[in-house]
């Protein structure tokens, strides 16, 4: 029954030469792929920090006209050769806190209602439906937001607005159906799926004995997700909206397509604009010039400078709390 | 009303208005669905499929290089961004101690949520500026970094779910560690890292923003990787801003027909995933 | 494997044989009772072993017989299944793990034998049973084919009889290219025996290969286990006292990282010189 000698190739390598061979192979083999790999894995690394410096060494031109007033110069006028990225940084600001407004308690309530009231199965259904939204191309929603929202503020939403709020400076002037009203609503539909999805996560990753803690005390299912369940998750639930933020923020196509391409700072939300990332979406293929083409460049610069904050900050807020959560279950 | 009725008042009303949070955050994908299907299911053809755009006033036309080009811009997207990712998912997943992985980890996370147009301008600086021309090069490279380090997140997070016995018991046979990880580790996550790459390429597709100056456009088929290309996103974009009706027209169903890919691709992978978790925790 | 012949000339080879034999003869002398004359297959010397900053083995010393059947046995984390990790450092896959003293297979230190080689000759069965996502066939054929050993029809040979080995062949013959995974847990431990025997061991390292496994299952192994021993020395780490009463010819008892007692089998279950082992097998703690 035993194995004998002679069905095998050879019995083990004997002399220390050969054995060093065979052992040689495996080693070298492994030494290889840890390198290859590690080569891959850095690539990464090197495409981000490339991707800095391309930015960053295409865009010396308006550094040196225009230094750090190219950020608070409110004209941009390409013709006269005159860059300033005030208006761009107001739209974008201005269209992500209007979408930050609605998509944050739409999202964080939708999260609530997913992660602790609904059934499982319908919570994951919906989940299912929601993170689907997420993977809707941005330029379809921009056609969307042509074709549909656009006429709708212009003849329902904006209108009614005006009625009702007229009276602040933000709901007044002519309605053109563009602009930074449009333009958020746009965006609150894109941010909405990110601060659904991870809030609930984080939600989901709330140790059950707190929830269980809380009903044992007699508190209704709301008091114990919102008094208890809630604050736990709180700086989780932060993170996904700075996550969310930083989306808002980028987004270039949809907003592109409903924000009017005005560069103005306007304070009603019916005016149209531009943002940082729709002006470079617009104009840069069109950019006669170095300076102008730079300006564009030193535009995404800040785009990326805007992220890198909102990143780390996000990052730094799911992380300390699903750790913070894991610690305690 | 007493305190205890007040108290189940509000538990009722606050779980209808977070389950009508959870609606209002469904409907829009319902209401884009249904819009593009009913605007733009009527002029899906076998033409539009097949036939090259004709300029406008004639009737008539597809998107043929549109898809066409769509497609080549996928695939030079694919072979930069998968091989990269997925050697380097395995090496972080495989090989990775504390300091190399963390930088790149970090790095991976942040170039996902880098803006896809300040991805655009680094291709532009990279591929287009050199060469002084539009190019599918270009586009596909821009893509191909935004595919990067979704693939990489995706491939370690998958070997991740292979189980340690399984690594042990191969190494306890005397197999090497690369050996390891190509006979036993990537066949347990072959499935996850798959659909992962499928995951990918469906988002990249749907991309408009990087293209608009590294691939441009071209209204003709697509002469080469060093000319100018067209593809869905960037036609959609062009025919919806225009002022012709008829462009508005297969702008709608152009957009149906890419919402329909993505969204396909993402429903038949999500739910492979979900039924390979599940085999697995049964198992 | 290792004939007379080999074994002798791996002695003289021994570049000090003197220190060698007296040694042996030491141990021997220890060992008083020992049932037959067998050669030392390994031989541990002064083991300490840390994971971190702790300290889970402290100064082991142990000769295991050639082809004889060595149970550890001791309560859980007493440092069983980490000595038996040494002996084919498998515990060099975990980071922060550090072993320290001598360990000898055959006169030669394992620290000394590359990896793929001494995992050759020292096989390992785990507590879970493990196959590969593969066919039955695959499984057993990875190996052989890592370590070139077979191909072709002398493949599907050793495939035979790897599985014959493990008393598995009559249940699988038909269904080879099955997945491995179709098979029942008993059944597929064995197959993860016949695995390790297809690279032809000299050594075979068991981590408590019974402990998910229904009875019966276990007498399978159990039984198969004396059919190894015609041919390899197997070291076996079990909580189950009356398994090491079974099956092995010697018996560790470990404490606490310590090798309390180690003597033939009847000794240690009949007259342990420890007062800790009594305890232990009488059942009095662990």
């Amino acid at each position: 029954m035993a194995i004998s000698n002679t069905t095998l190739a050879g019995p083990p390598p004997g002399g220390p030469s050969e054995r060093w061979r065979f052992l040689g192979g495996t080693r070298g083999v492994d030494t290889i792929a840890w390198l290859v790999t590690l080569v891959a894995a850095l690539s990464v690394l090197f495409v981000t920090v490339w991707l800095v410096v391309e930015l960053w060494r295409h865009s010396t031109l308006p550094r040196q006209a225009f230094g750090f007033r190219f950020l608070l110069d409110s004209v941009w006028d390409p013709v006269f050769g005159h860059f300033g990225a005030l208006p761009f940084v107001y739209g974008t600001l201005v269209t992500s806190a209007v979408a930050m407004l609605i998509a944050v308690p739409l999202g964080v309530g939708a999260a609530i209602f997913l992660a602790e009231l609904a059934p499982r199965g319908f919570s994951d259904a919906l989940t299912f439906l929601v993170e689907l939204l997420a993977a809707v191309p941005s330029v379809v929603l921009g056609l969307v937001g042509i074709f549909v929202v656009v006429p709708w503020v212009r003849t329902s939403f904006g209108p009614v607005l005006k009625d009702l709020f007229g009276f602040t400076p933000l709901f007044q002037g002519p309605i053109y159906g563009v602009g930074f009203l449009t333009s958020g609503l746009v965006l609150a539909i894109m941010v909405l799926p990110f601060i659904v999805s991870i809030s609930r996560e984080v939600l989901l990753s709330v140790p059950v004995d707190l929830r269980e803690g809380a009903l044992a005390l007699g508190a209704t299912k709301w008091e114990a997700t919102w008094k208890v369940v809630v604050p736990t998750a709180g700086t989780g639930i932060l993170g996904s909206i700075f996550l969310g933020l930083a989306r808002a923020l980028g987004e270039t196509m949809a907003v592109s397509m409903v924000i009017g391409g005005t560069p103005q700072i306007a304070a009603s939300l019916f005016a149209p604009g531009y943002s940082i990332a729709s002006v470079i979406a617009d104009q840069f293929s069109e950019a006669t010039g170095d300076l102008f083409r730079q300006s564009l460049i030193e535009l995404g610069l800040v785009l990326f400078g805007i992220t890198l904050l909102l990143h780390a900050v996000a990052r730094a807020l799911v992380h300390f709390t699903t750790r913070k959560a894991r610690g305690a279950a | 009303m007493n305190r205890l009725t007040w108290r189940k008042t509000v538990n009722t009303v606050m779980s209808g208005v977070t389950a009508l949070c959870a609606l209002v955050a469904v409907a829009p994908l319902l209401f884009v669905l249904g819009l593009l299907v009913v605007k733009g299911a009527s002029s899906l053809n076998w033409a539009f499929f097949t036939k090259l755009p004709v300029p406008v006033g004639e009737t008539g036309g597809g998107i043929a290089n549109a898809i066409a080009g769509s497609g080549q811009l996928l695939l030079l997207a694919a072979l930069f961004g998968v091989p990269l990712g997925v050697l380097g998912g395995i090496y972080l997943s495989e090989f990775g101690g504390w300091g190399v992985p963390f930088f790149v980890r970090y790095a991976a996370d942040l170039l996902v949520t880098v803006p896809s147009i300040v991805i655009g301008i680094f291709a532009y600086a990279v591929v287009v500026l050199p060469v002084g021309h539009f190019s599918a090069l270009a586009g596909g490279f821009a893509l191909g970094v935004m595919l990067l380090p979704i693939v990489v997140t995706n491939t370690e997070q998958f070997l991740r779910t292979v189980p340690v016995w399984l690594r042990e018991g191969s190494l306890a046979l005397g197999a090497g560690h690369w050996k390891t990880i190509v006979s036993v580790v990537i066949p347990g996550a072959l499935q996850g890292i798959l659909t992962g790459i499928l995951l990918a390429l469906a988002r990249v597709a749907g991309e408009t923003a990087p293209l608009i100056f590294t691939a441009f456009n071209n209204a003709y088929w697509n002469r080469g990787l060093n000319q100018p290309i067209s593809s869905l996103p960037y036609m959609i974009w062009i025919y919806g801003l225009s002022a012709y009706d008829d462009w508005h027209r297969q702008a709608w169903a152009a957009a149906l027909v890419l919402l329909g890919f993505v969204l396909l691709v993402n429903v038949v992978s999500r739910l492979v995933l979900a039924r390979g978790m599940a085999a697995r925790r049964a198992a | 494997m290792t004939s007379p012949a080999a074994a002798k000339a791996k002695v003289t080879e021994n570049p000090n044989p003197q220190t060698t034999q007296g040694v042996a003869r030491e141990v021997a002398r220890e060992l008083a009772p020992v049932r037959t004359e067998a050669g030392i297959k390994i031989r541990a010397r002064d083991v300490n072993f840390y994971y971190g900053p702790k300290q889970v083995l402290n100064q082991v010393s142990m000769d295991v017989r050639e082809r004889k059947i060595t149970a550890l046995i001791g309560p859980s984390g007493c440092g069983k299944t980490t000595f038996l990790r040494i002996l084919n450092r498998m515990y060099e896959t975990v980071k922060q793990a550090r072993a320290e003293g001598e360990v000898k297979l055959d006169e030669e230190s394992i620290f000394g034998i590359a990896l793929p080689y001494l995992r050759r000759r020292v096989g390992m069965v785990f507590q879970k049973p493990n196959p590969f996502p593969k066919s039955i066939f695959d499984n057993v054929a990875y190996g052989p084919r890592v370590h070139g050993i077979a191909s072709g029809a002398k493949l599907t040979e050793l495939v035979e009889q790897s599985l014959r080995g493990a008393a598995l062949w009559d249940e699988v013959k038909d269904s080879l290219h099955k997945s491995a995974f179709s098979l029942s847990g008993g059944q597929q431990q064995r197959l993860s025996i016949a695995r390790a025997l297809a690279i032809d061991p000299e050594v075979l390292l068991l981590d408590e290969p019974c402990s998910a496994l229904d009875p019966i299952s276990t007498a399978k192994i159990e039984e198969l286990l004396f059919n190894i021993e015609e041919r390899c020395t197997v070291v076996i780490v079990t909580h189950n006292m009356a398994q090491a009463a079974r099956v092995a010819d010697y018996t560790g008892f470990f404490l606490m990282g310590r090798l309390v007692e180690f003597n033939d089998t009847k000794t240690i279950f009949t007259t342990p010189a420890k007062k800790e082992t009594e305890d232990y097998i009488t059942g009095r703690f662990g």
